[in-house]
Order: C-alpha cells, then structure tokens, then sequence
C-alpha cells in the first residue's frame, strides 16, 4: 500500500494546498517523488518522533494538515502521550501514518510489528482510525480522512488481492453471503479466509473504520441466522476488534453464538520470520486458520 | 530601557502576583513558588515583547496560575473567573485547559511539550511567511524530557528564529536540586552546542530581560534564554525551596508574603 499511499499523497496535494508532509526519517525508495512535490512543505524530522507528533499538532492548530509517516510502533507507541495529549485532546486534523501494521515487517522483528495499535489508537479522545483492505482502499480512505476534520491513523499493509468484488472503502462492507458462519475481519488479513475452499460457505464482512459504530442490521441477522461469529484480525483480540465488536453486537443478539476469535498472540514459539510466518503462528494463515475454521464450522 | 516602561512592568507584576497569591490562599492549593519564580518572566514577555497576535507557551504548566493571573491584568479573564481557579465546574484548573481560553492554544502540564509546540507553532509562521513570534516558557527540571531536545535539535535546524525560549532556571525540580538529580550545567554550552544563540539573564530583573530582548533581536540563529530565578521568591521560609513548589500557604504565610512582595516593589520602584 506504501505506493498507493505515495500516489495519493502527489494526488492530493494539489487540491489541498494546506497538506504537510512529516516523516521520521524514512521513506527511501518510496517518498522520493513525495518529496520533490511537496517541496518546502516536505519535512524530515528526523528520529524524533515525540516531537514530530507535537509540531504536526502545532502546524494543524495553524490551518495546515501534517501527515506523519513512519513505520507503525513509532509512530503510535512511541510518542503516544504526545498523540493524546496535543493531536486528541485539542481534537487536531493531525493524520498518522503507520506502516506494516500487524506482522508487516516480517522478518525485522518485534521492535518492528504492531498488534496493539488499532486499539492503542481507538481508545483516544476524538481519533478515527482507518485500516485499508486492498490496496485501491488507500487513496479512498486518505480522500476520506482529508474530508475527516478530527486526528486519524492510517494503517498500511500489503493489500489484499480477493476473488470476490470489493466495494468502495467505506468502514462496514459485506464481501459475500454465506449460511455456515459469519466472518468479520479487519485489514488485508481477511483474505486469508477468503481464499479458502470454505469461504463459499460463510458470510464475510471487513470492518475498516474504528471506532465501529452503527453495527450494520444485515450483519446482526447474518450473525443470529449462522449463530456462528468468527473474527479475524493482525492485532491483540484484547483490545482490538474481538473486544469491540462483541459490546456492540452483545445487546442484539438472540440464542446463543459461538464465536471463534481469531488475533495475534504475539510470538508464540519465540522465533521470527516473514509476514506468513506470524500469520500462521497465530492460526491467521496456513493450515492453522484451515483447521481452525473447519473444526468451528 | 525607559523609566516609565520599567515602572509599568513592576506594577503589572505586582499586581499579577497579588492575584495569583490570592488564587492559590483561596484553593489551598500548592505550586506557588513556581509562579513567584516565573512572574516576572510572564509579564516582561506579555507587557513588554511579544505582539498581540504572537503566542506565549507556558510549558511549565503547573505555574498556570500566574498565566491565569496575566490574563486577568489584561482583561482576557475576569475577576469573577479568577474566583473560580480550582473549583469545581471551573475551566482554570491547575494545569492550562484544552480549548477554552483566549492565548492558551494548547494544554500544558506533562513536561517536555512545549518547546515542541513552539517549534510547530514557529514552522507554520515560517511556512505562511508571517512574522509572529512563539515565545515559550518551560522550566529547567523539565529539559530532562528527551522531547525537549528533540524540539530543540529541530528548532535549529530549521533556524526558526521566530521562537524564542526562555528557560525559568531557579535549579529546584521535583524531588531535588536540578544539579544533583539529572547534571544540567554547563547548560549554556549545551544550548550553544544545540545551534542556540545563548543569553543569560537574571529572571526577576527587567533590565536584564530588556537587555536580553535587545540582544535576542540582533541574532541570526534562535534564541534561548536562560533566566536566572529563585523559586519561591519573596516566600522568605520557603525562598529557593522544594517546600515552595507543593506546600500551600498557610495563614500567617499568605501576609508576610503578600508584605514581602510590596517590600520589593517599593524597594525596586525607589532605585528607578
């Protein structure tokens, strides 16, 4: 998606001359054209992303709107103080950009991965967080977040490539019907399942935006018709999709549900390798999600 | 610097203090030898430097007080709102709120803020080529902040001149000395080494702060100013003291301070 994002970046920078772009030090071989469109309003702030936080929330209280890139724990974990305190708490369109979300940069290590952020990032005051599913959601979820006049995070990730049509990127989207079970997932690791034999029995749903809200009535009848709820995220079930959605569907439901919650557990025989590698460690991918998804169903 | 202008800062401090000291002897409340230390710094920077539309940050915001008391002497609060610090349903509370008061652009009160804000707040100027000035405030205890020398590589950097930093250095942080808890000193040399043009200054003196402001213009690199204060100043049990940072006045305090404070107008009113 970090191409789609640099695109986009160059696309829209015309029609909103207030854009301001920040990154920690990174970029190479990616912002090069971001960079030269931007000009003087291209900043490298350098590894020092508490502050990048800060004077991206100083330039957003002065009309401008500072995107600041970096890879995902750096600039969420890092300067989280900074991100409540001067981007939320002031409600500033301050826009954080997080790339590798999850297990995204694979082999690089933990340091690198983040499973926390979708509900690190949730839970601040004012702050909407956009998780792109495939790789044409980005330039419409940043035409969204422009149009968004609180602070955002972007999550950015490899795309995912689907059998199935992809509506526009909008937070709740039903990929397909089915009658076993009903799927709800987040960001590109859905296309996991989708790409299983079994996909042509369930009913699969992306939620893109959290905060979620307004839990669409169509996926309620779907979870109470298959009475068999799975969700699946690259993130902490903790605090990420698993928690959330269960308070917001718990008042609607009726009988009982079974619910298969599939998340990131961390690491759990403690070695590394590639995005896959985590995936299946954590039975999001490979025949651990097969097994799992059979054995529910 | 012109009789008549020193004359008219040492009133307005005098009468900032005042309040202030009648705000916290009210709330019972602590933090008042931060606000004695910084009092005279607020009003030479609001009464005698900055311009209307330029911003003040007070990164210290546990000295909010005497920001709220600034803010009274120039009619931005009312006396009535003065009443309210630290009540309940009051907006003034004992760190600069979010959103809700004229020249308090951003809350403060976790340490190591501001000049980050500063430094955002002086690239949007740069980038709307427009010549306000950013005048932030922080402590000395609070450069122990990583953040502060993140905004402080930063402010170099991109030489933004249009902010300035005044540092209230009266060498007392939370739990001890400044130079036995984390070694500031040679905190000017650090500063120069960071790409600052570097002035100290004696931070209750306005003679002093004149001669810093005139010194600061003729720079071609950002300024830092490195304000020589006394925590607790005029508070003789409790002057350059921890106790003057937590303890609330007591009674009998609140007078003498009060008599102290006007010993030291007079005493500066007479030497003009």
């Amino acid at each position: 998606m970090r191409v789609e994002f640099a695109d986009s970046m160059i696309k829209f920078a015309d029609t909103h001359p207030q854009m301001v772009f920040i990154t920690g030090d990174l970029g190479y071989m990616a912002l090069e054209k971001v960079q030269h469109k931007f000009g003087g309003k291209f900043i490298n702030a350098g590894i020092a992303e508490q502050n990048m936080v800060t004077v991206g929330a100083a330039l957003a209280h002065e009309g401008f709107i500072p995107w600041l890139y970096s890879i995902s724990p750096f600039v969420t974990l890092r300067p989280y103080e900074q991100i409540r305190n001067d981007a939320c708490l002031h409600d500033l369109p301050v826009k954080l950009v997080g790339n590798g979300g999850g297990y995204g940069y694979g082999i690089m290590g933990a340091t690198h991965h983040n499973i926390e952020d979708i509900g690190a990032m949730r839970l601040l005051p004012n702050m909407r967080v956009y998780v792109p599913f495939t790789a044409s959601d980005v330039e419409q979820s940043i035409e969204q977040m422009l149009a968004d006049p609180h602070p955002n995070y972007l999550r950015l990730n490899q795309g995912a490539k689907i059998k199935y049509d992809v509506a526009p990127f909008t937070q709740w989207r039903k990929i397909k019907s089915g009658a076993k079970g009903t799927v709800v997932g987040t960001g590109p690791v859905v296309e996991n399942i989708c790409s299983l034999d079994i996909a042509a029995d369930l009913e699969i749903w992306v939620v893109s935006i959290f905060p979620i809200n307004n839990v669409p009535l169509e996926l309620i009848e779907s979870i109470n018709s298959t009475q068999k709820l799975i969700t699946i995220e690259e993130h902490s079930g903790e605090c990420g999709l698993r928690e959330t959605l269960s308070y917001h569907i718990m008042n609607h439901l009726h009988g009982p549900i079974k619910m298969l919650a599939l998340s990131a557990n961390g690491y759990p025989s403690g070695k590394y390798g590639d995005q896959k590698f985590h995936q299946a460690e954590n039975n999001l991918g490979g025949d651990g999600l097969k097994q799992q998804l059979e054995s529910f169903i | 610097m012109e009789k008549s202008v020193q004359q008219d800062l040492l009133n307005k401090a005098f009468s900032i203090k005042k309040r202030f000291l009648g705000m916290y002897k009210a709330a019972n409340a602590g933090h008042v030898g931060c606000s004695l230390s910084v009092a005279e710094i607020i009003t030479f920077v609001r009464f005698n430097w900055m311009k209307d539309n330029d911003e003040i940050i007070l990164s210290k915001g546990h000295a909010a007080a005497a920001i709220y008391s600034m803010l009274a002497e120039e009619g931005i609060l009312s006396e009535d709102d003065i009443k309210t610090f630290y009540k309940n349903n009051t907006y003034l509370a004992a760190h600069p709120p979010v959103n809700k008061i004229k020249r308090v652009p951003f809350a403060t009160g976790s340490l190591g803020h501001g000049l980050s804000i500063a430094a955002g707040l002086g690239l949007a100027q740069k980038l709307k080529k427009s010549d306000k000035k950013v005048f932030c405030i922080t402590s000395d205890g609070e450069i122990n902040e990583g953040s502060t020398w993140e905004a402080a590589l930063f402010i170099a950097h991109h030489n933004l001149k249009n902010v300035v930093w005044l540092m209230d250095r009266n060498r007392l942080q939370g739990f001890g000395l400044t130079e036995d808890v984390m070694k500031l000193e040679p905190l000017d040399k650090k500063l120069e080494a960071f790409g600052f043009n570097v002035i100290i200054a004696e931070g209750h003196n306005f003679a002093s702060l004149e001669e810093a402001k005139n010194k600061a213009a003729k720079s071609d690199i950002p300024t830092a100013i490195i304000c020589n204060t006394t925590k607790g100043r005029s508070w003789k049990l409790y002057e350059g003291k921890l106790d003057s940072h937590y303890l609330p006045m007591k009674d009998d305090h609140y007078d003498v301070i009060l008599a102290d404070v006007e010993i030291d107008y007079n005493n500066q009113i007479s030497k003009l």
